[in-house]
C-alpha cells in the first residue's frame, strides 16, 4: 500500500523572477523566488532600479530646494515626506512654526494618510483578485481628496506645499467648506467599503491566517506603521514621541492580533476612521494668524546635526541632516518606512503559494521610490 | 481552516453596493469636449515672466533646485540700471515647484495657467525672452498671488459635481 507521503508528487526547486516591471510589483520592485512547483521556498528581493541618489542630491541643493524632491521620494503621499524633511531642518535650525501652520500640517498629512490609505488597501484588494471594483471605488475617493491638495497647493501629485517654518500660502476660503464635505463623504464611503468587503467570503478565505508576522520578528526588523501595528506593536510616532500639534488631539491607535493580510486591511481602515477623528477635531479649532514663521530663503542652520521623526501612513519616516552652517545640507539621510518594512517580506512569505505571495507584498504597501530614494 | 457556512451571504452584500452604484452619477468626465476648471493656483507646465517688472535679480535663478534658468543682464549706465538681455527656461528641466515664483521680490514671475503645452522636440521645450510673456493663450496662474487667483473661475470639485448632478435628476 502506497502512503500518502509516496503519492506527492515532487518537484524540483527552481528560481522565478517576479518583476521589476510585473504590475503587481508596485514599481519596479525584483523578487528573485525559489519555488516548488507552486509553493515559495525562499524570496531574494532585488531592488535599486529606481535610485536616483536623492540623499546625494540634497548636499548640492538649497534647504528650501530639496523639499519638491522629498516629493518625489514616497510619492503616494508627497505631504507627510515634506512635513518629515521640514520638522528636520526646523529642530536644526530652530525654527518655532506658526499655529495656524501647525493646525494646517496636521490637516495636510491626515488627508494624506486618508488618500494613502485608499491605495493601500484598493491596490492590495486588486492584488488579491478582488480585480477593478474595489481599487477604483478607492480611487474615485482620493481624487476627491488630491482635489483639495491641488487647490491649496496647485498640484496633483508633487504638492511642495510644506516649508522651513510653516506652509508655502495660506488656504483659501472655499477650503474648509469642501474639507467638511469631503470628511462626511469619506465617513460613508469608509463604512460602504467595509459593507463591500468586510464578510467577503473571498477575501475572508484568500486573507486570513495568511502571510502572519510574528510580533517579535517585527519589533527586532524595525517594521513600522500598520504592518507592525496589526502584528499587536502598539507603536505610532503621534503618541510616543509626538510632534506638531499632535498632542492635542483625541485618537486610538488599532492594533490587530494575528499579524495577517486581513489584520494589516484592517487596522488601515480603522486608521482611516481615527484620521477622520482627528480632522473634526482639528477643523473647528484653526486659528488665524501668520502661516510662516519669518526664515530667509537661503536659510543657513548652525552647525550640528538633528534628526526628526513622523508617523507617516506608511510607518515611521525619519531625516536626519547634518549641518557645516551651509546653505546646503552637509550630510541627508533619510528613514525610509518602506525599505524597512520589506525586510520581513521574507519571513511572511514562506511556504505560502505565489498567488499568496502577491496579496503579502500588496498587504504591506510600499512605494518604490522611498525604497531606492 | 476558514469555514465556508455562510457562503454566499457577503458576496450578495457586496454586490447590492456594487449595483447601487449603477444607478450613481460617474465622477469621470468626456475630457476634450467636457473640461472641468482647473485649481486656481496650478502650476501648470510654463512659466510667465514680465520684462517690465524684471530687476534681473537673479533670485529666482539661486531658488530654481534644478538650475533652469539662466539669465543674462548688462548693466545700463545711461540710465543706472541692468537691462535683462536673455532671459531662459529650459522647461525641460523645470520640476513645477514653484520655488522661483516664491522667490521672486518684485512679482515679475507667475506659474502659468494652461496645462495642454507638450511638444514634439526637446529644442521647443527651452524658452525664452518675449515667448515667456503673459498673453491670451499663456494666462498667469493664482500660485502664490492671490490677487490674480480671486479673477480665475472657481475650481470644480469631484465631491461637488456628484451633488449638482443628482440635484438635476
Amino acid at each position: 500500500m502506497t502512503t500518502t507521503e509516496e503519492l506527492t508528487l515532487h518537484t524540483e526547486p527552481f528560481v522565478l523572477n517576479f518583476g521589476p516591471v510585473h504590475p503587481s510589483t508596485h514599481g519596479v520592485f525584483r523578487m528573485r523566488c525559489t519555488l516548488d512547483g507552486e509553493v515559495v521556498l525562499d524570496i531574494e528581493p532585488v531592488f535599486g532600479y529606481l535610485h536616483r541618489g536623492v540623499e546625494k542630491l540634497a548636499e548640492e541643493r538649497t534647504y528650501t530646494g530639496f523639499i519638491p524632491l522629498t516629493d518625489r521620494l514616497d510619492y503616494i503621499s508627497p505631504m507627510s515626506n515634506n512635513l518629515g524633511y521640514c520638522l528636520a531642518v526646523e529642530k536644526l535650525a530652530g525654527i518655532k512654526v506658526p499655529e495656524r501652520a501647525e493646525y494646517i500640517r496636521v490637516i495636510m498629512a491626515e488627508l494624506q494618510r486618508l488618500a494613502n490609505h485608499c491605495i493601500a488597501v484598493g491596490s492590495m484588494l486588486n492584488d488579491a483578485g478582488a480585480y477593478y471594483t474595489p481599487f477604483m471605488y478607492a480611487f474615485r475617493e482620493r481624487e476627491k481628496i488630491i482635489d483639495l491638495f491641488d487647490m491649496v497647493s496647485g498640484q496633483r501629485l508633487t504638492y511642495n506645499y510644506m516649508r522651513i517654518g510653516g506652509v508655502s500660502q495660506d488656504i483659501p476660503a472655499e477650503f474648509l467648506p469642501a474639507l467638511k464635505k469631503i470628511i462626511s463623504r469619506l465617513k460613508k464611503w469608509v463604512e460602504e467599503y467595509e459593507v463591500l468587503l468586510k464578510q467577503n467570503e473571498i477575501l475572508l478565505a484568500r486573507a486570513k491566517g495568511v502571510g502572519i508576522l510574528a510580533k517579535e520578528i517585527a519589533v527586532n526588523c524595525g517594521i513600522s506603521g500598520p504592518v507592525a501595528r496589526a502584528s499587536g506593536v502598539k507603536r505610532d510616532v503621534r503618541k510616543d514621541d509626538p510632534y506638531s500639534i499632535y498632542d492635542r488631539f483625541q485618537f486610538d491607535i488599532p492594533t490587530g492580533e494575528a499579524g495577517d493580510c486581513y489584520d494589516r486591511y484592517r487596522v488601515r481602515i480603522e486608521e482611516m476612521r481615527q484620521s477622520l477623528r482627528i480632522l473634526e477635531q482639528a477643523v473647528p479649532q484653526i486659528p488665524g494668524g501668520a502661516v510662516k514663521a519669518d526664515v530667509p530663503h537661503l536659510i543657513r542652520p548652525p552647525a550640528g546635526d538633528a534628526y526628526a521623526h513622523i508617523e507617516s501612513p506608511k510607518g515611521e519616516l525619519g531625516y536626519y541632516l547634518v549641518s557645516d552652517n551651509s546653505i546646503a545640507p552637509y550630510r541627508c539621510h533619510v528613514r525610509p518606512t518602506s525599505l524597512i518594512n520589506l525586510t520581513a517580506l521574507r519571513e511572511m512569505v514562506k511556504g505560502w503559494k505565489v498567488a499568496d505571495l502577491i496579496l503579502i507584498f500588496g498587504s504591506i504597501d510600499i512605494t518604490m521610490g522611498e525604497v531606492d530614494r | 481552516m476558514f469555514k465556508f457556512e455562510r457562503f454566499g451571504l457577503g458576496i450578495f452584500k457586496g454586490m447590492t453596493v456594487t449595483i447601487r452604484h449603477l444607478f450613481r452619477h460617474p465622477t469621470v468626465s468626456q475630457y476634450p469636449e467636457q473640461r472641468l476648471n482647473i485649481s486656481r493656483r496650478t502650476r501648470g507646465n510654463e512659466l510667465i515672466w514680465s520684462r517690465e517688472r524684471c530687476t534681473g535679480c537673479a533670485t529666482c535663478a539661486k531658488a530654481c533646485p534644478q538650475g533652469a534658468i539662466e539669465i543674462v543682464t548688462a548693466a545700463n549706465t545711461a540710465e543706472n540700471k541692468y537691462n535683462v538681455t536673455k532671459y531662459r527656461v529650459d522647461t525641460g528641466y523645470c520640476i513645477q515647484c514653484g520655488l522661483c515664483v516664491e522667490a521672486c521680490p518684485y512679482d515679475a514671475l507667475f506659474m502659468g495657467f494652461s496645462f495642454e503645452r507638450a511638444k514634439y522636440r526637446r529644442a521647443d521645450l527651452v524658452q525664452e525672452d518675449d515667448a515667456l510673456a503673459e498673453s491670451p493663450e499663456r494666462p498667469a496662474s493664482g500660485y502664490f498671488h492671490p490677487d490674480i487667483a480671486a479673477k480665475l473661475p472657481e475650481q470644480t470639485l469631484l465631491v461637488d459635481k456628484i451633488t449638482e448632478k443628482r440635484k438635476k435628476q
